[in-house]
């Protein structure tokens, strides 16, 4: 049992916020707990962050680490359809692509689950969909 | 100048953009008072385009183009900050900083106060014809083609510094660098070199951490059941103290809601940060990758490990552009079949105006998260939502051709798929960017007290 592993997504090991200059957006994830940001190290990478913007088509992910704050800052650039000046978004800032990311899933070993954030029953809902 | 140096400086911030509560001032300067020592306001109004937009009414009007809320921020605090020595640091002259001191005179004279002494700092506006070959050496045959309506270089503290040494109570700006509107004071107070790194970086990143008011103190923040702040809708702004070193303690207005948290600080720290090795501001190249948080009180942070770097030998410079039309229109579509009805819809626009490129947006289903492509919609299966808003949005150069979008739109009240109600059309005008770097002594920099540039006058 000591190296069983849950998937939850990553707003219960993580938080984070979402920044605009231009065309570049970036998102901080920054673990609830110092002991989850290894597993933000392992998996929440830059091909992870790629792949999970995909339909942005990130011209370049790069990820930049602040182990002192046991957090990530990733820098995605050309994601913003030109910023907030050219996007037809209603976001056109991207402000709510924090909560993209934060959808991502991760596995945690089950031994650290009293450590995520939020009432583990909302999992079900996610992980079953 | 360095007066009372071993005491913290404590700063204040009572706006985060243009745009911000005018409500938020009044408890930051109530504990600023309370707290005693040497203390200074600051309001951030500025973002990317606000300059541009404040150079368009300043053409429509000469007297015009500062910040328009100014009034309404600064008339409830005024006559405390004055009477208590708080000295007030802005950029909320954003296109005219002239006007803008003038303006705060008179509200001054009208309330019978005492005249303030009034700082103006000028040099960021390059937007006059004088400056156009700086610009075009950098930005080329583009600043031959563009309707340009603002060029503004990012300043840094130096002159709000020299204006606060020079005995200003109120120092107006425009295009400074929001963590200068922090570090100027700073390095008045404490008189530091303008090559101090370190104690420059730190207070560039307590200017970092103040510049968008109520977002260090639990606002844009809370996520219930995961980040619960208390009395959000009373949330406090942001008070730093500074030491001599530079280190700050972040907290907040004494008797508002909101929270200073080891999280809410993290996730300002890193708001619109690049590289954390390298923030770059005028001032300083600040470095928080080794930086640490620790809690020092209730709704107190203290931060530590920001090392700073010599600054960069460039200016940024934004130009804003015209940049035509922007085009949107809304239908809502509710109950059973809702979500087809609101695909037929966007069908029905798509064929109509097949020289346009449309975004489409099925608010209730997938809106925000998509790219203007639509990949991400494309992807998804249709489904059976049952109350969807379609939006729909397109850009063009001519001011014709984007109105027949909102026009379409209305016609589906009568000929477009059953029950769609509720159109909203707008049509606003567009402002486009260009950035470049220039030298720094391209922009020369400085301070006029009000007094003297009106003896002038």
């Amino acid at each position: 049992m000591s190296d069983s592993r849950i998937t939850v997504p990553l707003y219960r090991a993580a938080h984070g916020r979402t920044g605009d200059k231009g065309n570049r957006s970036n998102i901080s994830v920054i673990a609830w707990h110092p002991d989850l940001y290894p597993v933000l190290l392992a998996q929440v990478t830059e091909a992870a962050v790629a792949q999970h913007f995909a339909h942005r088509r990130p011209a370049r992910v790069q990820r930049f680490e602040l182990p002192g704050l046991a957090a990530l800052n990733f820098v995605l650039d050309e994601v913003l359809d030109g910023g907030v000046n050219d996007a037809l978004n209603l976001d056109a800032h991207g402000k709510a692509l924090s909560f993209w990311l934060l959808d991502l899933p991760v596995t945690v070993p089950a031994a650290m689950a009293p450590l995520l954030a939020g009432p583990a029953l909302a999992d079900a809902d996610w992980f079953f969909n | 100048m360095a007066e009372s140096t071993s005491s913290p400086l404590l700063i204040g911030c009572a706006a985060g953009f243009s745009g911000d509560r005018v409500d938020a001032a009044g408890p930051v300067v109530d504990t600023l008072i309370a707290r005693g020592g040497p203390a200074f306001l600051i309001f951030e109004t500025l973002a990317e385009r606000t300059l541009a937009l404040a150079q368009l009414r300043r053409r429509a009007d000469p007297q015009a183009g500062f910040e328009p809320l100014l009034d309404d921020m600064l008339r409830p605090v005024l006559a405390r900050c004055l009477a208590h020595n708080i000295r007030i640091v802005s950029n909320f002259g954003a296109a005219n900083p002239l006007a803008a001191a003038r303006h705060i005179q008179a509200m001054a004279a009208g309330m019978g106060l005492p005249a303030p002494r009034i700082a103006v700092v000028a040099g960021d506006d390059l937007s006059g014809a004088q400056h156009d070959s700086l610009l075009r050496e950098q930005l080329g045959d583009a600043m031959d083609t563009i309707r340009k309506v603002s060029a503004n270089a990012y300043i840094g503290a130096e002159a709000i510094a020299a204006a606060l040494d020079a005995g200003a109570q109120i120092v107006v700006a425009g295009r400074v660098a929001d963590p200068s509107l922090t570090v100027g004071p700073a390095m008045s107070h404490f008189g530091w070199r303008t090559d101090d790194w370190d104690r420059l970086a730190r207070a560039t990143m307590a200017g970092h951490l103040l510049e968008c008011g109520a977002q260090v103190c639990g606002g844009y923040f809370a996520d219930p059941g995961y980040k619960d702040v208390p009395d959000l809708h009373a949330v406090g702004y942001p008070i730093a103290e500074i030491d001599r070193d530079g280190h700050c303690v972040i907290g907040k207005a004494a008797g508002t809601g909101g929270a200073v948290t080891l999280a809410s600080v993290k996730e300002q720290l890193l708001y619109e940060v690049h590289d954390p090795a390298a923030y770059l501001t005028p001032d300083v190249v600040a470095d928080i990758s080794a930086a640490q948080l620790a809690v020092a009180g209730p709704d107190r942070v203290a931060l530590t490990g920001v090392r700073g770097h010599a600054r960069p030998a460039s200016l940024k410079v934004n130009v804003c552009h015209e940049s035509g039309w922007l085009a949107e229109g809304e239908i809502s579509y509710a109950g059973p079949r809702a979500e087809a009805r609101a695909r037929l819809a966007a069908d029905v626009l798509r064929r109509r105006l097949p020289d346009l490129v449309l975004r489409v947006d099925l608010i209730g289903v997938q809106s925000v998260m998509g790219d203007d492509a639509g990949r991400l919609l494309a992807a998804m299966p249709a489904g059976d939502a049952r109350d969807v808003r379609l939006r729909v949005a397109a850009t063009h150069a001519d001011r014709a051709q984007a109105e027949r979008l909102a026009r379409e739109v209305t016609a589906l009240y009568c000929c477009g798929p059953a029950g769609g109600g509720g159109v909203r059309t707008t049509l606003t005008p567009r402002l486009g960017t260009l950035s470049c770097l220039v030298p720094r002594e391209a922009v020369p920099l400085h301070f006029e007290m009000l007094d003297a540039l009106q003896v002038a006058a």
